[in-house]
Order: C-alpha cells, then structure tokens, then sequence
C-alpha cells in the first residue's frame, strides 16, 4: 500500500517534460535511421533493420528507466560513484589490450554480436564521481588543491581514452569544465583552454609570426582586463608586479605551446586526424578523400532547403551518398527531409532538454544532484555542438554520436541511463537526502 | 554569484545553439550550390547517342552509314576471379591484353572506384553474340551498343574524312563535346559536323553512391531522345568516284570531273588517297598515313598549287580574241620556238609552220601563243605594260583563278595569279614588257592553280563562257552562273582546235588523238606543266560531247611527263565511263594501260614542252 502511494507521489515529482523530449527525441532518431534504409524494403520496426533495432534498444531502456526510477534507490549512484569510476578505468586500459579496432581507435569490446565501448560509461562514471567529491568532501573550487584533484579526476580517463584514439569523447570531457566553472572555478580557466584552442588553430593554419602577434594581442587583452578590474583597489603595486610576472609567464608557456603545437600536428596527430583539420580549416579542398564526408554531408543537408524534401523523399541520405549516415551522420537525413524547420525543431529539443536539466539542477537543494545534472547537461551539449557541427562543416570529423537519435545501442543505453538516473535524483532528493 | 554564473551558462548554451542555426540557414536557405550538387550527386544521365548522319552519293548510294557495334565494359569493382583466356578467345584478343588492363584496374583502382571502365571498343555483332551467350562467366563485364560509321561502298576516302573519338585537346577547345563523343576530323565529316552528329538525348536514372542504377527518374518524363544526324547528299558520283580512284592508283595527282550545266562536281580525286576501310580503322594506319611521302591525307585536287602549263593557252587564246588583238585567221611562225629577246629563245616541238588559231591549239604551239601574250600586254589601247596587264588580269581571275571557288569541298585553297604589282617590285616600274612575263603565255612561271580550278576551266569552255561555282553538296541552294569577260562567239575556234586536237587523223598533228572516243565528240587540251619539284607534271582537261556538253574533266598526274601520255587517256576514260557506263572493247587496251602504269617514282628527265 505504501509502496503504491510512494510510486504515485514519485510519478508527480518526476520531470514528464524531459520524459517527453527524450521519447521525441528517440523516435526523429528511429525515423531518421528508417529512412536510411527504407529502400532495403525491410519494416520500420522490423528487428532486421537497423530502426527496429533501436525500437528494441528502446524498449530496453524503458525498462531500464522504469527499474532506476521506481526500483534502485537513488543513493545507490552515490555509492557506486568511487568504485564504478575505478572499475571504469580498469575497463577503458583493459580496452587498449582486449578490445577491437573500429574506424581507427581501439576503443570496443566485442561481446558476441554487442558491441560496446567502455568510453560511453566513463561519461557516466566520471560524472558521479565528480558530483561526489564536490558534495560530500566540502571540496572548494577556490582551492588550489581541490582544483588539481579534480581535474586529475576527469583528466585520468581523457588521457586513456586518448590513447585509444577516441578523440570524440576527449573532446566531450573538456566539457565538464562548464560544470567547474558553476561550481566556482575561475573563468579564466575557460578563456585559457579558448586560448589554447586559437592558438593552436592558428599555428596550424598560418606562419609563425603570426601565432605570435595573436598572443602578443591575447596578453595585452589580459593585462588589460586585469588593470581595469583592480582599479581603485588598495594594493596597486602588488597587482602591478604580480601582472608582470604572470604575463612573463604566460608569454613563455604560449611560445612553448605554440612551438610544441607544431610538433604535435606533424608527430603526434594521426594522418587522418590531420587531413580532418586541415580540411576543416579549409587548408585542403579535397572532396574526395577527407572531405568527402562534410562534402557529400552539407550537400545532403543544404539540398534540404527551407521545408526539407518531404519524409523518406531525401535522395542524399536514402541512396548512400553520405557515410555512416545512420549512426555519427544521421543529422544529414533530418536535414535533407525536414529541411531547416526540421533542424530548428530538432536543435529546439535539445535546447529545451539540456535547459530544463539544468534548471532542475539548479532547484535541487542537493549538490550532488545539482553537479551531476550539469555533467549530464554538459555532456548532451558536447555531443550536439559536435556531431551537428560536424555534419555541416563547423566542426573537424569527429566520430561521435547524436545523443538519442544516432543508431547504435551503446549510445542509447548510457545517454538514457544518464538521463534517467538524474530524473531519478531529482524526483526522490527530498526523500533520501 | 551562483545565478550569475547559471546564467551565463544558459546565455552560452544559447548562442552555441544560435550558431548551429545559423549555419544551417547559410546552407539550406541562402547558399544554393549544395541544390545544384544534390541533383548531380544523386541523378545520373545516360546518354543516348544519336545515330550519325548519312552521306549519299547523288544517286542515292550510301557512302557512310552506321553499323552497330558494341563497346564491352567491365566495372573492375564487380570483377572476381574468371577464365581470361576463355574471354580473350571470346573477344578474339590476346590474353596479355587482358591481364595488362587487369592490372591497370588494380593499379588505378581508387581513382576508378565504382565506375565502369571501356574494356574493348567497337566489337562486331558477331562477336558481341559469342560474349552475351557466356557473358554469365564473366561478372563485371557487360557490352553497350555503340553507333559506328560504315563504309559501304570504297569510293571518296578523302572527301569524307574520317570521325574518332574526341581527345583532350579537343575538349579544351570545344567544351560542348564529352569524353566518349565522336567528332568529324577531316573532309565531310570535319566540315558537315553540326548536321551530321544530331543531338544527344538522355535517359535519367537515380543511383546510389556506389553509382548502381535504382530507377528511371520520373519514369521517364524528363528524358529526352536523341535526334538523328542530318542526312548529306552529295554531287558525287560513286561508281564514277571508284572508277577515277582505280584509274589513279599508284599515281600522284588528281582527276576531277563536273557536269557544266549544273557545276556540280561529280568525282574529285586526289592520288594517293584513303582506302575507306583505313578510315574506319583509322587510329590503326595513323602512324603510316602520316609518314607517308606521298601524303595521302593531302586534298591535291583542292590544295594542291601547280602551274597550268599548256591548258593555259586557251585561256591566253580567249582573252586575244576578246581584245581584238587576235583573229581565228592570223598566223605566226613557229621557229621551234620564239625569240623573245635576241638570244632567248622559249622553246617548241617540231610542227608545221606558220599555222592559224585552230591549228595552234590542236598542236599546242607554244610560239603562237608568245605572239597572242605580247599582243596583249603590249597594246596600243592601254597607257601601258601594266595596264594592259591588270586587264589580262581580270579576264584571268573572270575565270575563276586566283581565288577559292567555294566549292564546300574543305580546306579549299585558291592558287594564285599574278598582279602587276608583283612584275613592278621584281624589275622597277616600267621597267618590264611582255618578254619578262612570256611564260605566262603557255601557263608557267608566277602562276599557280588548283586542279579544281583547272577542271571548272573545262566547264566553263563547256559552257561557252560562264560557270556555276563547282561544288560538291547537293542542296537546294540556289547557286548563280558567272560569266566570265568573254563573248561566247569567241569560244568557237578555240573549241574547234580543242575537238581537233583530239579528233584530227593521225599524223596531222593532233596532240591528244588517245583521248577520241567514236561519236563522243570529246574536246580536249594537253598539257605538260614544268615544276621544281622534278619532272613535269601530265595535264589535261576535255568536255564531252562538243554540243550540250556532259562532263567536263581535268586531270593531274605528278611527274609524269606529256599530258597526252597520261592525263589524257585517263580522262577520256572517265568521260567514256560517265557517259557510257563501260569502256568498249577497242579502249580495254588504254584502260589496261593506265591502270598497270606505276608512276609513283618516275626518274626525273627533262621534257620538252607540247
């Protein structure tokens, strides 16, 4: 009887929107894969197809949602945080060793006929590790200490994961800073990491020289900014020497950035890491070889025009001009059928999504709610900024899924148990918090 | 603090959003390159080949048609291991053949990819059944039907040229064409290309990225059909054509023959010239064609610039005659020659003398026609040597001299004829007379002529004095007669020493007695025409019958000797075939003659003059 009442009063207090969004969401994404494959002839649900499979990874991700909200008890994830991202790590090295090699990282496991990638759980466990250690701990983000501790927390699975060459999901990870910037840490810290990728972008693409003036203007700016902001303030001089020692230094790290930079793009990076740069930073026009996917992509997306070709009426996507058009491309066939009013509506929907996660966030008394649900967040919106500006030429080709609406299992599974185990802190915080 | 910083967050997520979206809208609504390459992407043309224009003789007798061949085509991506000596036999080609294009596959297989390479071009009917019966054996091969140009009948290889499939060079310059189009190189078909290649049509077909065929794109709706070549019709006589071909092989020259009411030019010959079976296999013999000395792909009979020789005695004889300055009756003195100045003397053969107009064309004396040249550039009339001869000029180029006729056949060159002018800047103005000029009177010296133009010189002796430009299309063109500066009574006696020349019994002098056909009336001129080049070239030009003329022939043998040696019995036989469809019995002889003779390389041994 209780336990009857419990669910209904947990029924009222669960997010339906986001519920909503995520069924929106999943069903463009088993359209869009039918619509792939339509011509094969097979069903749209039929488990032979690549769309029914994702309604079946559907299906078992409502059971699972249904067993994290309404069975587990929530505090189980905080319990799990330590031990699950340690068991993560042993995974993510073990995949280096055991795990197959799928589109140039060695990133997989293979299970019999599941395939899946212990990168896509790291997200997960990294991010509930992350939420525990800024709620329990009284870690500050002040702290010089505390700091370090958790960007060694978030870096240790970036750097494993970059050596498996799964550079997607590394890229995912930068976007936790968000999360420590809500949490206290400093802005700089953003403005750096930007530096650093302006920086880089521009060794790449031009001369020397001009790297050099770009951080000769980048530390007149700093300067600057923190000039202005001491002004009026008592102590003058000693902003004034300090300002001076940390340009000097920043002067030497970007010359030591800028000169390893160039080291890394012709060493370190892999032939076709390079040639998706280049080609992103319009260095190369090859539109057969690394441009080919962007090319054949933003043709598919661009032929879409204002109200799109009609549902399964696009001839990009449907007759196979753009690769892995199913799983990292599927925005191509939202683009070339529902045309820009199809995208807007779609990018809509992860707006409101990743926005009302965090407004929920932001509700919670409970930090580690609260921290997590910006992981969450953080992590949809990487996925989105990337893979969607992957497709239409604002981004390099980076193999990452469409959150929800890429095919693939794997994917599915953990963005809805992400999702999911934050719907169930949200719902249940008052009861066991 | 904390909503600040939230709020900075959400004003991020939005701006990252607006950026996405504004992208998209760059490229689905204001860019419109990506719907051009969509429709490209995704749409493939077929291209339907029109079948190429025929060219008929002016009988109705086809000389190119089309015969279907087939072009086999392999996609290499769709190839698995198979039998290539049961293909090479099948093909009828070498198996080497088809391991070395095998490994070129492999070679080039990324840029290759999924398209479908020529394998082998311009397969037989015949072998094309052989491979469809077993071409289940051989995955990746198939054949495409292809339109071919065939050559029916082996006459007039070098009017019509030949057609082949267009190179880089050309693409560069003509952007219309695609790789695989098939372009008129040379003769007819160079020059008749727009109306015989018609329009290519399309079928459209949707395809997928690995280019594999889905469905006809609106069934059809938009597809377009190919529009034939436009038909030729030639003035060509054909069995005339191969006739005129056999009686010059192994000669260097040309042989034209025009019907002077119409000036349509029933053959045109040009020694050595292209068997049609070369041209249709033509990227076999190029390399020997074009190191041929004998240059075969050379039009003499339009390009070619020889001097007249004696021919041009009528010319000089008519002009004399249309001045007044000499009369049928007047007679000179032939002292085996004439003594333009006091020690040169312009050489002749030995005949009779003094003798008359009729009989110095029917002996071709070259003395008499020194007196008719001085009589005219040296007349009272005119204020000079060189008036005088501006109007020799005119009457000269009246006759079609000096300037292409227009006759379509292509490449046509006009010769040329001397001005005034030219005699000025060699000797100094009024510094010159009709002795510097003398070899103009027999056709040599700084005069140059087409065989064409040579051949309309018959027509217009045919006609009495006018010509229709000769000309080889037979269209509804409506072309106007020129008449030439002379009187049509003044042809008479030149007509009359030209029939006796030919006509006259023998041993009274007549210099083309071979050339007389029983009851053809046929009126000719030898001549022998001096060169640089090496020994003198055998000319002749006849009409035939004397009244209401039929043919006119003119008739070029390189290095030959005496126009009545060779020239002559040739065209008589062209007249004799055109107007009696056979040689009779009692000329088999002269035809046998003619077409044993091997005149290719003759020893060069000076000749006199006739």
């Amino acid at each position: 009887m209780t336990g009857r009442f419990d669910q209904r009063a947990l029924g009222r207090r669960i997010d339906w929107k986001l519920i909503f969004c995520w069924i929106a969401l999943v069903a463009v994404g088993i359209l869009s894969i039918y619509s792939t494959i339509h011509n094969s002839g097979v069903g749209i649900l039929d488990p032979d197809g690549r769309s029914g499979k994702q309604f079946i990874w559907f299906c078992a991700a409502l059971v699972v949602g249904y067993v994290v909200i309404f069975v587990l008890k929530p505090h189980i994830w905080e319990v799990l945080s330590l031990p699950g991202y340690l068991a993560v790590l042993v995974l993510l090295v073990a995949v280096i060793v055991f795990g197959v090699t799928v589109n140039g990282s060695r990133s997989w496991f293979e299970l019999g006929p599941l395939r899946f990638q212990p990168a896509e759980i790291s997200k997960l466990t990294t991010a509930l590790l992350v939420a525990h250690l800024l709620r329990g701990s009284g870690m500050k983000m002040s702290r010089r200490h505390d700091i370090l501790l958790l960007l060694g927390v978030i870096g240790l699975p970036m750097a494993i994961i970059l050596c498996e060459g799964e550079t997607g999901s590394v890229l995912v990870y930068l976007g936790l800073l968000f999360v420590l910037y809500r949490e206290g840490l400093s802005g700089w810290w953003i403005v750096l990491i930007a530096a650093c990728i302006v920086l880089f972008i521009i060794t790449i693409k031009y001369p020397l020289w001009v790297s050099f003036l770009v951080l000769a203007v980048m530390l007149g700016a700093y300067a600057l900014l923190v000039l202005r902001s001491s002004r009026g303030s008592s102590n003058r001089t000693a902003t004034r020497r300090d300002l001076r020692i940390m340009v000097a230094l920043l002067a030497v790290a970007g010359t030591i950035f800028i000169f390893s930079t160039n080291f890394v793009f012709s060493r370190v990076l892999k032939p076709y890491q390079k040639e998706r740069i280049e080609v992103l930073l319009g260095m190369t026009q090859d539109i057969r070889g690394a441009g080919y996917n962007v090319h054949q992509s933003m043709i598919a997306i661009g032929s879409g025009g204002f109200a799109g070709k009609g549902y399964l009426k696009g001839t990009q996507t449907t007759y196979g001009f753009v690769p892995e058009q199913s799983t990292d491309f599927i925005f191509c066939t939202i683009g070339e059928e529902g045309g820009f009013l199809g995208c807007l509506a779609v990018i809509l929907l992860y707006v409101f999504l990743i926005a009302r996660v965090i407004r929920d966030a932001e509700q919670c008394r409970e930090p580690f709610t609260r921290v997590y649900g910006y992981c969450f967040a953080s992590c949809v919106f990487m996925h989105l900024i990337i893979n969607v500006g992957m497709t239409i030429g604002l981004m390099p080709v980076i193999g990452i899924p469409l959150p929800f609406v890429s095919y693939g299992g794997s994917s599915l599974m953990s963005f809805s148990l992400m999702l999911f185990i934050f719907l169930a802190l949200y719902a249940q915080e008052k009861k066991y918090f | 603090m904390e909503i600040g910083r939230s709020t900075k967050i959400f004003i991020g997520l939005g701006l990252a959003a607006a950026v996405l979206l504004g992208k998209l809208f760059y490229i689905q609504i204001v860019d419109d390159r990506y719907k051009v390459d969509a429709l490209n992407n995704s749409i493939v043309y077929e291209t339907i080949y029109p079948s190429r224009g025929i060219i008929y003789d002016r009988n109705g007798q086809a000389l190119v048609d089309n015969v279907i061949t087939y072009d086999i085509l392999v996609t290499p991506r769709e190839v698995h291991a198979f039998d290539t000596l049961a293909l090479a036999r099948t093909l009828g080609i070498e198996e080497d053949y088809v391991h070395e294009k095998m490994a070129w596959y492999r070679k080039y297989r990324t840029r290759i990819g999924y398209q479908s390479q020529v394998f082998l071009k311009q397969v037989d009917a015949e072998t094309y059944l052989r491979f469809a019966e077993i071409q289940y054996r051989f995955p990746g091969f198939r054949a495409q039907m292809r339109n071919s140009r065939n050559y029916p009948f082996n006459a007039g290889g070098n009017l019509l040229g030949y057609v082949s499939e267009v190179d880089a060079p050309f693409l560069k310059k003509h952007p219309e064409y695609r790789t695989g189009d098939f372009v008129g190189r040379t003769g007819f078909e160079a020059a008749r290309e727009e109306e015989l290649r018609g329009e290519k049509g399309y079928h459209i077909y949707l395809r997928d990225s690995r280019n594999r065929v889905l469905k006809s794109f609106r069934d059809g709706a938009e597809d377009k059909m190919a529009v034939p070549g436009k038909d030729i019709t030639t003035t060509i006589d054909a069995h005339l054509q191969q006739y005129g071909q056999g009686l010059m092989r192994r000669k260097k020259g040309s042989l034209i023959a025009i019907e002077p009411s119409t000036g349509e030019i029933l053959s045109l010959i040009s020694s050595p010239g292209i068997d049609v079976d070369v041209l249709a296999d033509i990227g076999h013999y190029w390399d020997s064609l074009a190191a041929d000395p004998g240059k075969p792909m050379f039009n003499r009979a339009v390009q070619a610039s020889y001097p007249p020789g004696s021919v041009f005695k009528l010319v000089n004889g008519l002009i004399g005659l249309q001045e007044g300055v000499l009369k049928e009756n007047y007679k000179y003195p032939c002292d085996h020659g004439y003594w333009y100045t006091p020690t040169k003397k312009l050489g002749c053969h030995d005949h009779k003398s003094p003798i008359n107009l009729i009989e110095a064309v029917k002996m071709s004396c070259n003395a008499y026609f020194c007196f008719v040249l001085k009589n005219i550039i040296e007349n009272n009339k005119y204020s000079g040597v060189e008036e005088a001869f501006s109007v020799w000029e005119d009457y000269v180029r009246s006759f079609g001299f000096g300037a292409p006729l227009d006759s379509e056949v292509p490449h046509e060159l006009g010769g040329t004829i001397p001005a005034a002018e030219r005699y000025n800047r060699i000797y100094g103005k009024g510094h010159w007379r009709a002795s510097s000029v003398i070899s103009l009177s027999i056709g040599q010296g700084e005069i140059g002529v087409t065989p064409l133009q040579i051949a309309n010189l018959g027509a217009i002796l045919a006609n009495r004095g006018w010509y229709i430009p000769p000309h080889i299309i037979k269209d509804d063109t409506p072309r106007e007669a020129r008449h030439t500066l002379i009187d049509p009574k003044n042809f008479d006696p030149i007509v009359e020493g030209m029939w006796q020349a030919v006509n006259s019994a023998p041993g009274t002098g007549g210099t083309a007695t071979l050339a007389a056909i029983p009851g053809l009336d046929v009126c000719g001129k030898t001549g022998t025409a001096e060169n640089p080049h090496g020994a003198d070239h055998s000319v002749f030009i006849c009409f035939a019958p004397r009244e209401n003329p039929q043919i006119a022939v003119a008739c070029y043998v390189e290095n030959a000797g005496f126009g009545a040696s060779w020239a002559c019995p040739i065209a008589s036989l062209m007249v004799e075939k055109y107007l009696c469809g056979e040689i009779r019995p009692s000329r088999k002889w002269l035809e046998r003659y003619v077409t044993d003779a091997d005149l290719m390389n003759v020893p060069y041994e000076k000749k006199k003059r006739q």
